[in-house]
């Protein structure tokens, strides 16, 4: 059972995707698990041969149970010995030392052709033990509701948002009790980056359209490039920069709470491809179908308030992370352009960092990085 | 198509960004940002489904006039009759 969040102890096992027998290879999804943050989808990280499990469906397993044995490639059949996989209460790193070869898991989401509900319900139908399979949806394309769940059962007390608060308390806790944080705010002029893409967005066919969302994301992604200190993990008391940029994306949630799952290399990313991923992490962070890894290995958080915010924010670090990254809503105010007053639209930044790691110098110079990136949108 | 096909086709593009709607609940003239709490992601999300849906396109312009049921259903039904689909 892999850890999918610092403060993440247990996980229940919601059905198993694969059969003894099959070859999986790496990025495969295997199972699926049910956690506080709702229903995730488990990778292989090794190839090899399924060999047995050892976990049934409806299993509440601790972080770092095994829960399967996978064969490796020239592996003989039965390997005795098992390693636990993901070391318990720590995200995996990426490129993590190699793993036992008997190589278990990660995990995922409600996969397609399965019971279609929706991440509250699920978990709902998981407090009180309801079975999914046997309920008929009453929400759009068959979709099974919160309601639908919470009628088929007779009460029920601790819904999913306590179980999310829990999660999202826990790791404020631990992030405000060890980390030292300090913290700096800019103001961007977006109005260049904005028309740009308002140009852009002109020529583009509707899938391909983007945001500006997009935008900031990967100017913070090719900020980093300067300023490896503001990514990577806190670990055993030290740092552990990480030479691939994940960037995690707060996503809040309708049902409450958030979460912050990472689009891999976003640096390396077009940004119609950064956008494309957006739009489908967090598509899929609605309809559950998170990935292991995609929990587990941000190395840097971004948290924008988009359209119905404030104007500023002072976000909270998330454990083992050393850096996040927030953005305000976008404003028209006046402002000065050549010696004159002009409307503009702009963006407030905000870094909180771990003094551990880094001082506000250089923090400073990481966001200004962000705002002169920001200024030249289409280098990004 | 006519306009309950229609409502249906929204309402789908709609589920596949707000998986828990409740349709009972959903009031036709009243926006989905105000009701379902839908950030600008879904909404480009939503608006995409449409446009595959029905294979019209969209301009980005017109994103207001998609942000309500009633809204959308006579909005896709004017572009639907200018330009049939192929």
């Amino acid at each position: 059972m892999p850890s999918l969040g610092a403060d993440m102890e247990a996980g229940t096992l919601v059905e198993w995707l694969k059969k003894p027998g099959e070859r999986v290879v790496r990025g495969d999804i295997i199972a699926v698990v049910e956690t506080q943050k709702g229903a995730i989808e488990i990778e292989v990280f090794e190839p090899g041969t399924i060999e047995t499990f050892l976990a049934e469906p409806g299993q509440k397993l601790a972080v770092g149970t095994v829960m399967a044995l996978i064969r490796g490639e020239g592996e003989r059949a039965a390997a005795a010995v098992v390693t636990p996989v993901l070391p318990a209460r720590e995200p995996a790193l990426p490129g993590a030392p190699a793993r036992a070869k008997a190589a278990p898991l990660v995990l995922p989401l409600p996969p397609a052709g399965a019971v279609h509900a929706s991440p509250a319900a699920r978990r709902r139908a998981t407090e009180l033990d309801v079975d999914l399979a046997k309920l008929r949806g009453s929400g759009p394309g068959g979709a099974i509701t919160l309601a639908d769940v919470e009628g088929s059962a007779i009460a029920g007390t601790a819904g999913p948002r306590e179980a999310m608060r829990e999660v999202i308390g826990a790791a404020m806790a631990r992030s405000k009790r060890e980390i030292p944080h300090y913290y700096l705010g800019d103001t961007i002029d977006l109005e260049p980056a904005l028309q740009w893409l308002e140009a852009e967005n002109l020529k583009r066919p509707v899938p391909e359209r983007m945001l500006y969302s997009v935008l900031l994301l990967k100017a913070v992604a090719l900020a980093l490039h300067g300023f490896p200190e503001f990514n990577g993990f806190w670990i055993d008391d030290g740092f552990r920069p990480s030479a691939r940029v994940h960037l995690g994306v707060a996503v809040s949630l309708r049902q409450g709470g958030l979460i912050a799952p990472a689009i891999h290399d976003a640096d390396r990313l077009a940004l119609p491809e950064l956008m494309a991923a957006l739009r489908d992490l967090v598509r899929r962070a609605r309809s559950g179908g998170l990935r292991s890894s995609e929990l587990s290995d941000p190395t840097i958080t971004v948290t924008s308030l988009g359209e119905q915010g404030t104007e500023s924010l002072f976000p909270v670090i998330y454990p083992p992370q050393v850096a996040i990254v927030g953005f305000g809503m976008v404003v028209e105010r006046p402002w000065v352009v050549a010696g004159a007053v002009v409307p503009r639209r702009l963006v407030s930044s905000s870094l909180a960092a771990d003094h551990r790691v880094s001082d506000g110098h250089r923090g400073a110079r990481f966001l200004s990085a962000v705002g002169r990136l920001l200024q030249e949108p289409h280098t990004l | 198509m006519t306009d309950e096909e229609l409502r249906k086709l929204v309402l789908n593009a709609l589920a596949s960004v707000v998986p828990e709607l409740e349709e009972a609940t959903l009031v036709a003239d009243k926006s989905f940002r105000d009701q379902l709490d839908i950030d600008s992601v879904d909404f480009l999300n939503y608006v995409i489904a449409l446009h595959e849906a029905l294979k019209i396109d969209i301009p980005e312009a017109d994103d207001p006039q998609l942000s309500t049921l009633n809204g959308a259903v006579a909005y896709l039904g004017r572009r639907l009759k200018k330009a049939p689909s192929p």
